[in-house]
């Protein structure tokens, strides 16, 4: 594992304040924190991939949770790890975090900090939206905490909601904090474990459109998902894992591609059908 | 460290019911033992029933034994509620606004006087109980039996003086009075004396007769001059005499401080370490903190020292609370902050290591009343309460758990003639670190997820 045991910023990336003088600049004020992730990800360097890992493999007793799983993810790249219950998604997803040690091969991750955000929020429900940021934000040892709380707020717009406990806040808003406490560590690539969950569609646009524009700034964005529809719309990439397997690495497009030439009778169909008859082919 | 602290305080103070319950429950408990110290143990009510004639009085040997107060020495020793009636003692007992009634009949005296004649009775009294709860029956049989022994006791003394005197009257002679008549009685006494002023008078060959008269005077006024101790003796044959072998035992009020005070800083320290390391784990905060932010063992310190600081603040308060009621030692304070902070520890120590057994706040509260409320009453149990193995087993247990070597840490430190403090410290020393290792261990538990 090439995990640092704690969150020092990038080697060769500025320092918070001279991010703040870059983010001044930018044109996007909104997103100034998003543009923060953009400076760390292209000064991390030319780095191929931000996130790689190699035979990735992970027994509970005698059932084999991942099987030498392979990964590769670019900087900025928005990949979707997709497969039925048990696939294996959420252990994938724990060891690139470093929460689970695999039994056997290796996560790199050469640009930097690996952001989490478990599937459940990892909040203090008792505490205010600014009191659970200023936490992190303090235990991240930020150089100014409080402004990095500012900056979170503005990003996740919930600003005006700051005094309010986390407890009173929707799941959609929650899990907005929870993405951004996330951001806190100003991670090169970020790990969201079933993000959408428990969302009503509006809040899961805001999320997804919150999520792309964090890929496209440069941010590596992995997810985990069973929506097959939100995986093909959000995710340039697919990882699809069934059994601890990897059975498919590609574009959605490749993923139809291969559904044509292993499932013809299914290509005409919608994704989530052609996907199923992709799985029944492989034996799953 | 210090963020996390101060984290778990803004939870404690968003959770108004907790921090009311803080601040409540040892003001509470040091109200209850201050009352319960200062008031001493309360006597048992009693209604009473006095029937007998006045001016009726025990004798002995014909002669009428001083009066003894039978009310005033009665209703010293319980708390006696006069009722005029016995259907109106049999009332105030069933209504269980007395714990029973004593009636003395109208005989009782009659009775008792029967027993020096050659046909006597049993003197009785009347007590009238509502057994309605076994301890509340236990509790009045043990305090009649008491009563029922002082006053046998009382009895047999005046008895005694009375024989005591009447043998004083056979050995030294004096005045007897028979039917308002005085008899001079001669006693061995004077009888010897004045049979050795005879002998001389009496011829040689009758000597031998009156010297063994003379003889038998002297002997029999020797020997009884020991039978009037001796019969003293026989009202009480049998005295204790008490000899400590174990430490000196703490004062009483003192005993039942260092419980209220280990018992506010048990309960008050595990649950609060213990349930605010599930809060991580309800919360889902532990992956996320543990991830790098901190490592488990300054997650466990932060949580064993939030439990040691507020475990300290409310047992203070506790005892100042105490304070009001009985005087403290204020000169031992030390002493108090080294037991409370040792024993805070040991108990912040096992409360980790509950909490990091449990996955919710609820279960893991639940789960520290029912380890730490057995262990409390158990290690409370004194010895040859109960068999010699089950005690074995008891202090095996009770070693095994903080609250017992606190307790006696809060004792030696509050007792200024009490046992060494040195012993229960290091015992929670060994505690302290078995229950760290404990927690540090079950919390890997924790990064599954």
């Amino acid at each position: 594992m090439a995990y640092r045991s704690g969150y020092p910023p990038v080697r060769g990336c500025p320092r918070p304040s001279a991010l703040k003088r870059q983010l001044v600049r930018s044109s996007d004020s909104q997103h100034s924190l998003l543009g923060r992730s953009v400076a760390f990800a292209r000064m991390a360097g030319a780095a191929t991939a931000a996130l790689e890992a190699q035979g990735l493999v992970k027994r509970y007793g005698a059932r084999e949770a991942l099987r030498g799983v392979d990964l590769a993810v670019r900087s900025g790249e928005l990949m979707a790890v997709i497969g039925p219950n048990g696939a294996g998604k959420t252990t994938l997803l724990s060891i690139l975090a470093g929460i689970v040690k695999p039994d056997e091969g290796e996560v790199r991750s050469p640009n930097g900090e690996v952001g989490w955000v478990p599937q459940q929020a990892a909040l203090y429900r008792r505490l205010t939206v600014e009191e659970n940021l200023l936490l992190f934000a303090r235990l991240e040892r930020h150089g100014d905490p409080r402004e990095s709380v500012e900056e979170m707020l503005e990003l996740t717009d919930l600003g005006e909601r700051r005094r309010e406990v986390v407890a009173r806040l929707s799941g959609g808003n929650q899990q907005r904090i929870n993405i951004a406490i996330g951001l806190l560590a100003q991670p090169a690539a970020l790990l969201l474990d079933e993000p959408s969950v428990g969302l009503d569609p509006r809040q899961r646009a805001r999320l997804w459109s919150f999520v792309s524009a964090l890929a496209e700034r440069g941010t590596t964005v992995i997810f985990s998902t069973h929506d097959i529809q939100e995986a093909e719309r959000y995710g340039q990439r697919l990882l699809v894992l069934a059994d601890g397997e990897g059975l498919f690495d590609g574009t959605p497009g490749q993923l139809r591609e291969a559904v044509r030439a292993e499932a013809p009778a299914a290509a005409g169909s919608d994704f989530e059908t052609a996907f199923v008859a992709f799985l029944h082919h492989r034996g799953h | 460290m210090r963020w996390l602290l101060l984290k778990d305080l803004q939870i404690l103070r968003r959770s108004p019911l907790q921090a009311v319950l803080l601040v409540a429950y040892p003001v509470l408990i040091a109200l209850l033992v201050g009352f319960a110290i200062s008031r001493g143990p309360g006597e048992p009510r009693v209604a009473f029933l006095n029937e007998i004639p006045p001016g009726a009085r025990v004798a002995a040997a014909g002669s009428q034994l001083q009066p003894v107060g039978v009310d005033k020495r009665i209703c010293g020793r319980v708390e006696c509620v006069p009722v005029g009636s016995r259907r109106a003692a049999e009332d105030k007992v069933r209504s269980g606004e007395v714990l029973a009634a004593l009636i003395l009949p109208a005989d009782l005296v009659d009775r008792l006087n029967s027993l020096s004649t050659l046909n006597p009775e049993t003197p009785q009294v009347e007590v009238i109980v509502n057994e309605e709860d076994p301890l509340k029956a236990q509790v009045v049989d043990d305090r009649i039996e008491s009563l029922l022994g002082q006053a046998n006791l009382l009895i047999a003394k005046q008895i005694a003086a009375e024989g005591g005197r009447y043998l004083d009257l056979v050995v030294n002679g004096g005045n007897f009075d028979v039917l308002g008549t005085p008899v001079e009685i001669l006693g061995l006494r004077s009888a010897a004396k004045i049979l050795r002023t005879l002998r001389t008078a009496v011829p040689p060959p009758r000597r031998p007769a009156l010297d063994r008269v003379i003889r038998f005077a002297t002997l029999a006024r020797d020997n009884l001059d020991v039978a009037s101790p001796l019969i003293d003796r026989l009202t009480q044959p049998i005295v204790v005499d008490k000899q400590t072998v174990s430490a000196p035992t703490p004062p009483l009020e003192v005993f039942a401080i260092a419980v209220a005070a280990t018992l506010t800083l048990t309960f008050v320290t595990l649950l609060l370490v213990a349930g605010s390391l599930a809060l991580e784990r309800e919360e889902n905060t532990f992956p996320r903190l543990t991830r790098g932010l901190v490592s488990r063992s300054a997650l466990l310190g932060e949580k064993v020292g939030l439990g040691i600081a507020v475990g300290l603040a409310v047992t203070l308060l506790m005892l100042a609370g105490v304070q009001i009621f009985v005087s403290l030692d204020w000169g031992r304070f030390g002493l108090w902050l080294a037991a409370i902070l040792a024993g805070g520890a040991g108990l912040a120590a096992a409360g980790a290591a509950l909490g990091a057994a449990a996955r919710d706040v609820r279960a893991v509260s639940l789960l520290a009343f029912m380890v730490s409320l057995p262990i409390a009453l158990l290690s409370l149990v004194p010895s040859g309460a109960v068999g010699s193995t089950v005690y074995d087993g008891i202090r095996v247990l009770t070693a095994l758990f903080p609250f017992k070597p606190a307790l006696q840490a809060i004792t030696a430190a509050l007792d200024s003639n009490g046992p060494s403090i040195g012993g229960p410290l290091l015992h929670l020393a060994i505690l302290i670190v078995a229950y760290g290792l404990l927690a540090r261990f079950a919390l890997r538990r924790f990064a599954s997820v």
